[in-house]
């Protein structure tokens, strides 16, 4: 037989259930991208700092914002995810934590430690 | 580059109903993805309700009960129905699996039946797999050896052979390579879950001679470390295998090779 028509691409990401792990795998990446564009604000906040007490304070006040504060905390939590999925990686790499059954653990147990470590620093400062 | 939306080819569509003959108590909905290479039209999903009562237990009696009773144009690969020749893998509510191993009632409602993702699609529910296979073909998946061989067979202990329990087992069914992103968008250079613990099951074993030679060979940016343990592979597998685990192996072997 010959193909009359060229064939098509079976869906993919429109149709596929990530498992937990798979999605925390793509958020590694994508809060990766944040938080390395998010370091520009912390370089911000130093700059204000070389520039003395007055632009200080401006920064304080605009860091003081609600909304820049969800974007400050957000980015807290991102590093200490960050921080766990790193840890879960050098798991892996010793060729630990493959159990199929335990999959869906590890991935939470990392984001309620990400979230215990957001949380425990809300407390220190 | 990754293309995260279908080609225009390839994009969706709206197609037939099959309603279940009136009466009927049990009814269960299917949504089968469809493509005629015949009339150059989008695939199409049709919706088949059937009468669970009457057709059997698996979701792969599902599809032969639609073959045989309702659109015998309905296209599809199967050979064993038992979970060991690997044919009928298919896509089903978002998960790869081997129908014949799935019970209808595993699942809850309508039950989405696409082909595994991300291939070219031949018809249907049949995808193209020439590409996994050669890339299959290029680990060469026999025992190699240089010496000459022995009088009798070439033997290994029982610890030896133990090695290989959870890598021979694989069937080449794909689901895990097709539920892989990695796999999505670099299948061109990137080996996938199914070839890699292949190739893992002749690095591992005692009788091959050719373990650095294979090593050499995966050791490549996209070959083996377009791995990035995303793990649908291993969460997906139907036969409860673990090529994360053999990918990880892989890459130990070649870290501990290096620091000799």
């Amino acid at each position: 037989m010959t193909i009359k028509h060229s064939r098509p691409t079976s869906p993919h990401l429109q149709i596929y259930k990530l498992p937990l792990t798979g999605l925390i795998s793509i958020t590694h990446r994508i809060t990766g991208v944040c938080l390395s564009a998010g370091l520009l604000l912390v370089v911000a906040i130093f700059y204000s700092l070389s520039q003395g007490a007055g632009s200080y304070a401006a920064m304080q006040n605009i860091a003081h914002f609600w909304l820049v504060k969800a974007v400050y905390w957000g980015f807290i939590y991102a590093l200490f995810f960050h921080l766990c999925h790193g840890i879960r990686h050098l798991y892996w790499d010793v060729g630990e934590g493959f159990e199929q059954n335990k999959l869906f653990q590890y991935a939470l147990f990392e984001l309620m430690w990400a979230l215990a470590l957001t949380v425990g620093t809300w407390f220190f400062i | 580059m990754a293309e995260f939306t279908l080609p225009k080819n390839s994009v969706l569509t709206k197609g037939k109903t099959f309603k279940a003959p009136s009466g009927t108590k049990n009814i269960r909905r299917f949504e089968v993805y469809r493509w005629d290479p015949e009339t150059g039209e989008n695939p199409r999903i049709d919706v088949y309700e059937l009468d669970a009562d009457a057709c059997g237990t698996k979701v792969l009696d599902a599809i032969i009960y639609i073959k045989n009773e309702v659109d015998s144009t309905l296209t599809f690969r199967r050979s064993c129905r038992e979970g060991v020749c690997g044919s009928c893998a298919m896509n089903v509510n978002g998960r790869n699996t081997l129908v014949c191993t799935k019970a209808i009632s595993e699942y809850s409602g309508t039950i989405k039946i696409y082909p595994l993702p991300h291939l070219d699609v031949v018809k249907d529910l049949v995808p193209d797999m020439t590409h996994f296979y050669e890339q299959y073909a290029e680990i060469k998946p026999w025992l190699t050896n240089n010496s000459t061989p022995p009088e009798k067979e070439r033997l290994q202990s029982k610890a030896e052979r133990d090695k290989l329990d959870g890598l021979y087992d694989c069937v080449l069914c794909a689901c895990c390579s097709t539920s892989c992103p990695s796999y999505w968008w670099n299948s061109d250079k990137y080996l996938g879950p199914a070839v890699l613990l292949q190739a893992y099951r002749w690095l591992v074993d005692s009788r091959d001679e050719n373990t650095e030679v294979r090593l050499d060979q995966l050791d490549d940016a996209f070959k083996l470390y377009r791995c990035h343990t995303i793990m649908n592979c291993t969460d997906t597998c139907p036969k409860g295998l673990n090529p994360a685990k053999a990918i990880a192996e892989t890459k130990k072997l070649l870290v501990n090779r290096k620091d000799k």
